[in-house]
């Protein structure tokens, strides 16, 4: 945390621009991802490395079943979900920030999450009423299915309610955020007080947040999804930039206002709903993660958004890998690690950088 | 040549204007003054394609509501009377967000021209949000500026449209200020903006809108225009308009009549 403590001290610099400043930093979280990437593989319940299995194949030996299926079948793609959650929930946080041109929004806040949260608790308990054909052929993707299909909803709705004439007004969309979110958590309580306690105990442990479910399959459903949603990033900076001077300001500034927010929207609705649906409702990292980085290199989403990106998928496979050895060889999910980090992490950037920067 | 006519704007079931015909000429610094409410920042605002207008509005012969966004703002920029800034930005920062579309020149030493243009040379690292009023008035002044650097390109005129934009400045910098605006103009380049000081409006605009409730009093130069008649029908409040002979020209210059002076 050293850099980042030494980003406060030279924030701002005298020049005015912070752009080395932030290239430095691109780098180094570059380099913290890939360091993450090598230990989320080399670590784990098992005692396989990937050091050592690397050494086995430079070696020329064969590696071991049981290595390779460690490895490639369980690791890696818990290790690539990971970073590609992590960097879609910091994405989503930064980018509703901009958004709503508010430091503490967050896909938490618009009901996003709340709405991908009713529809996975939807399929955990209604899901045995489901017509056998249908749930034959969504098997186990019920519940990933259910969620990214209620994050999609919700996003929808209040798009329709915020927007009228053409115009997105973002008070209207986030007092309506509050109160779908207030009643989707009504709904997803009344269903919570008919589950039975096998259902309540998939419920705590969805609701907590866990990755300890990748597999390949998962990882090409969620996947594209999140990929495009990061795509969108270089365009949406600009405008995003833009609209740190208001909506008006931006659109004189040349940004096509209404169609920069309808791509923020869609980009929110695919990263948040994707990441739900195949992680559960993993908190924190949306919003300390761009927040610490605007503390460091300032607000400009041209830095902010990739270094958000590289940090928020550093960030949430340090968090996996400590869920896994904590109580090896089980696990403890990983929203608790994220909020137990983060939480007190946040507030103490918070107390330390008070008297310096106007938060 | 920025032609106005018969612009009606209703804000929810209020009207604002009713049918507002206003003309700006390149080459002029055009100001519209009027009371408070009289309608001049809708106007402006509605010219600028902020404000959804019946009636039309024609930029150097071209629809603005044809006009898409990114090419409107290579040809105008538009200082607002309250730019808010949602995040920690730095004053050079600011001022770079008016090259963001990409289509003005891509100068990188423009900004920091912009700032020493309007005395701001040094406070590039500073954070927006630690100016001062006026500071933060002037650091906006230079993003726009940075946006339309040449008061012409390619044969067209590029246009200012400023809101009330010496509203928080002391009275060297409002000079400084109206020259920048007067140096556009004369260059080519067309200015509107809305003003309140009489006397500033009166030494820098060559052409003057007067409004009173969403209405045109009447247009023209500042002789025509500054009357006792005209002045105190629209303000409500008797005022004598005197003319200052200058090295170049005769300025009318507005005092107060009060009844109660010291």
């Amino acid at each position: 945390m050293a850099i980042l403590d030494a980003g406060i001290r030279l924030s701002p610099p005298q020049a005015g621009d912070r752009g080395p400043q932030a290239l430095v930093v691109l780098i180094l979280c570059a380099a913290l991802l890939l360091m993450m990437i090598i230990a989320s593989l080399t670590v784990g319940a098992s005692g396989t490395s990937l050091l050592q299995a690397l050494f086995t194949w430079a070696s020329g030996e064969q590696i071991g079943l049981r290595e390779k299926v460690i490895l490639f079948d369980i690791r890696a793609p818990r290790t690539l979900l990971g970073a590609l959650v992590g960097a879609s929930l910091a994405v989503s946080g930064a980018v509703m920030q901009g958004l709503f041109r508010n430091p503490l929004a967050d896909p938490g806040l618009v009901g996003v999450s709340a709405g991908a949260g009713l529809g996975a608790i939807l399929a955990i308990v209604l899901g045995g009423l489901l017509p056998a054909g249908i749930a034959a052929v969504a098997g186990m993707y019920t519940i990933p299915i259910a969620a990214f299909l209620g994050g999609w909803a919700s996003t929808l709705l209040l798009y329709r309610i915020a927007t009228r004439k053409g115009r997105t007004s973002v008070a209207v969309m986030l007092l309506a955020g509050i109160a779908l979110g207030a009643l989707t958590g009504a709904i997803a309580g009344v269903l919570v007080y008919i589950a039975d306690d096998n259902q309540l105990r998939d419920l705590t442990f969805w609701g907590l947040g866990s990755l300890a479910g990748a597999t390949w399959t998962k990882l090409l459903v969620a996947g594209p999804l999140m990929i495009l949603a990061l795509s969108t990033m270089p365009f949406l900076a600009r405008g995003l930039d833009a609209l740190t001077l208001g909506e008006a300001t931006a659109w004189h500034l040349g940004i096509p206002v209404q169609r920069m927010k309808n791509i923020a929207i869609l980009t929110v609705a695919c990263a948040t709903g994707a990441s739900v649906a195949v992680s559960g409702g993993i908190g924190f990292v949306g919003i300390v993660v761009p927040h610490l980085l605007r503390l460091t290199i300032g607000p400009s989403h041209k830095f902010l958004l990739p270094i958000s990106a590289l940090l928020g998928a550093a960030f949430l496979l340090a968090a996996d890998m400590v869920s896994r050895v904590i109580v090896a060889p089980s696990e403890l999910p990983i929203g608790i690690i994220t909020a137990t980090i983060g939480g007190p992490f946040f507030l103490f950037v918070l107390l330390r950088s008070r008297g310096v920067l106007d938060i | 040549m920025l032609i106005a006519t018969n612009i009606n704007v209703s804000l929810g079931k209020t009207a604002i204007l009713h049918g507002v015909n206003f003309e700006g000429q390149a080459g002029h610094v055009t100001a519209i003054v009027g009371p408070n409410g009289s309608g001049k920042t809708t106007l402006l605002k509605a010219m600028t394609g902020e404000l959804p207008y019946t009636g039309s509005i024609l930029l150097d012969q071209e629809d603005v509501k044809a006009i898409p966004a990114p090419a409107l703002a290579a040809r105008r920029a538009v200082l607002p009377q309250n730019a808010g800034l949602a995040f920690p930005f730095t004053v050079l920062e600011v001022v770079r967000l008016g090259l963001i579309a990409g289509l003005g020149s891509n100068d990188s030493t423009l900004p920091r021209r912009a700032l020493e243009h309007v005395g701001l040379a040094g406070y590039e690292g500073r954070l927006y949000h630690a100016l001062s009023g006026g500071e933060q008035q002037r650091c906006q002044l230079a993003r726009v500026l940075v946006q339309v650097w040449e008061p012409t390109r390619d044969g067209k005129p590029s246009w200012l449209f400023l809101d009330e934009p010496v509203s928080a400045l002391d009275i060297g910098h409002q000079l400084e200020v109206m020259e920048i605006a007067r140096s556009f103009a004369n260059n080519g380049g067309g200015v509107i903006a809305v003003m309140h000081d009489l006397n500033l409006t009166s030494m820098f605009a060559d052409r003057i809108l007067l409004m009173k409730n969403g209405r045109r009093v009447v247009q023209g130069d500042a002789q025509h225009v500054l009357t006792d008649d005209h002045l105190s029908g629209a303000y409500g409040c008797r005022v004598r308009v005197n003319v200052a002979p200058t090295q170049h020209c005769h300025v009318p210059y507005i005092l107060p009549q009060v009844a109660n002076l010291r």
